[in-house]
């Protein structure tokens, strides 16, 4: 234990995610022999991440103003909308390049251990986002895990009677690895869901 | 395939042990709390990763230490294969193939296959589902490793359900709105029988095979008349044992929506594999509250061997391990064993006097006590 101001900053860094107690002193040491003017430029990018950084309005993803600049973009399509749960989920499916439509983030999934609910998540104004007609394929980005699938299914069944085109991304084993490498699960499961060629 | 060596460091009562097993039958002697069981304890968790004696790792680490080391050298096919596992509780635990690390501890399961029968093992016959359902799907795993994958869903989906279900039930015993959320119920019930389909098939198929093996293995030790009959009895009706995974998909979701009434004012979910049932019955009567002791000995171990049978069905010869088995049998039953296991690649037996061990099986021999393992 140290003392003070220099164990307040541990305990803080401590907290943050991936963070466990020895990088937190690492860090906190760095801190301390930085130049004051490094010091102050990291206080400020914190202070204004939370002063500056709100949600879209419309797709609930970060933005800096009202709409975030994916729904500012007007070269995009209002067609086909991707749901995902997190915006970190946006930058990831950005990366590839692949996608030309509208995001729509959740904020979260399905939990009832955490006490998430549809009433928790962004459902309701997804569905009012869906109600004028204009989008015709609902892509769900949701994880591949059980709280991910849950929320898939809920969502599939609820936007069922609007007639959209409802999709559900593929699952199986990664690209340019070597099937040998891939665990039984994975591999079990690509198995399951093979397809005609 | 056969265990060739184990060294242990600061497992249990051991400080550092390293033993030189053979192929055939190996016999480890010596009296009562002086470590024969933690040898194939270490043993059993190299091959299932668990220990068959407590569900955390703590008590596997000796008193004083912060890891333990299980290292075993195992043969099949004439090859030799390293297995190291390293046990921190409260970390993951670590373990290396041949000499490089695997990424996932799991990835060792498979490298040794091993079939215990332990005094623990009684509770099979006559204690609650949950220890037969774990049999099952133990073996199917062992068999078909895809299904941990399958049982762990299954597992999370059901925590997921319940969960929805007790906050149901708080807030209706609270007065709140009429019931708490369950919107979400139907998803759940779908994911539930998907999952659940999945294994209810497997088990099914599992018990088929398996089936056969007890009523020989039982009829082979206990040398009695009476018909030892396994069957998997579901806690929903499954049109029948051979009902397609949808087929039974489809059943589980109605039964599901039959008791929903009674699962939202119980807030648990009452039908699924989970509170399926392993039925043992032993002539026309179940296994369980009419069996004799001995004749629930005789049952476990038919299990257990036929589990073996099984596996050696697929194509590897698990060890055999029987830890303190003959001091709890007759000497008829004793002999009838001896000689139904004196043919496998190995057995390794523990026992506390020499005299319990039938002749069949006196093979090389090993005296433990004092933190040794002495050969000869």
């Amino acid at each position: 234990m140290y003392e003070g101001a220099i164990q307040d900053l541990i305990d803080e860094l401590g907290r943050l995610p991936g963070v466990g107690p020895k990088s937190a002193q690492r860090i906190a040491f760095h801190v301390l022999s930085s130049d004051p003017s490094d010091v102050k430029r990291l206080a400020q990018a914190l202070t204004r991440v939370k002063e500056l950084v709100r949600f879209c309005t419309r797709c609930f993803n970060v933005a800096e103003s009202d709409l975030c600049r994916i729904c500012r973009d007007p070269r995009r399509s209002d067609e086909v909308y991707c749901v995902v749960e997190e915006p970190k989920d946006v930058v990831a499916i950005e990366r590839t390049g692949e996608f030309r439509g509208r995001y729509h983030v959740l904020g979260g999934a399905i939990n009832p251990l955490e006490g998430v609910g549809p009433d928790n998540l962004k459902v309701r104004e997804l569905m009012m986002r869906l109600a004028d007609g204009t989008c015709k394929e609902l892509i769900l980005a949701t994880d591949p895990n059980t709280e991910g699938e849950a929320t898939a299914t809920y969502l599939a069944l609820l936007v069922k009677p609007m007639g959209l085109n409802v999709t559900r991304l593929a699952s199986g084993l990664p690209v340019g690895g070597d099937l040998e490498y891939a665990d039984e699960i994975t591999l079990g499961r690509a198995f399951e869901g093979r397809r005609a060629v | 395939m056969y265990v060739r060596g184990l060294e242990l460091v600061d497992f249990r009562s051991y400080e550092r042990v390293v033993v030189e097993f053979g192929p055939g039958a190996c016999v480890l002697v010596g009296p009562n709390g002086v470590g024969k069981t933690n040898l194939v304890e270490a043993l059993a968790y190299v091959a299932t990763l668990e220990s068959h004696r407590v569900a955390t790792d703590a008590p596997l680490v000796r008193f004083g230490a912060t890891r333990a080391v299980v290292r075993c050298a195992v043969v099949h096919e004439e090859r030799e294969l390293l297995v190291e596992l390293s046990i921190e509780p409260g970390k993951a635990n670590k373990a290396r193939l041949g000499r490089s690390p695997v990424t996932r501890t799991r990835d060792i399961l498979g490298a040794l296959k091993l079939v215990l029968f332990a005094p623990e093992d009684l509770s099979l016959i006559r204690g609650d589902p949950s220890e037969r359902r774990r049999l099952l799907d133990e073996l199917l795993v062992a068999r078909q490793p895809r299904f941990a994958g399958v049982r762990s869903d299954y597992d999370r989906v059901l925590k997921q359900r319940n969960a929805l279900l007790r906050s149901a039930y708080l807030a209706r015993k609270t007065g709140g709105n009429r019931g708490g959320d369950l919107s979400t119920l139907d998803v759940w019930d779908t994911h539930l029988a998907q999952h659940g389909a999945q294994l209810v098939r497997a088990r099914l198929d599992l018990v088929a095979a398996l089936a056969p093996h007890v009523a020989k293995a039982y009829a082979a030790v206990s040398a009695s008349r009476s018909d030892a009959r396994i069957a998997y009895s579901p806690s929903f009706p499954v049109p029948d044992a051979s009902s397609a995974q949808a087929d039974i998909e489809q059943a589980l979701l109605t039964a599901l929506g039959e008791a929903r009434k009674q699962e939202v004012e119980r807030g648990v979910t009452l039908v699924g594999p989970h509170r399926d049932e392993l039925t043992l019955t032993l002539g026309e009567l179940p296994a369980k509250g009419y069996a004799s002791h001995g004749e629930s000995w005789s049952y476990a171990l038919a299990l257990r061997l036929a589990a073996y049978d099984l596996l050696r069905d697929d194509g590897v010869e698990p060890v055999l391990v029987l830890d303190d088995v003959f001091a709890e049998l007759d000497v008829g039953r004793r002999e009838r064993l001896a000689e139904l296991v004196s043919g496998a690649s190995q057995v390794i037996v523990t026992c506390a006097v020499d005299d319990d061990v039938p002749r069949a099986l006196r093979g090389a021999r090993y005296e433990v006590g004092g933190g040794e393992v002495r050969h000869g």
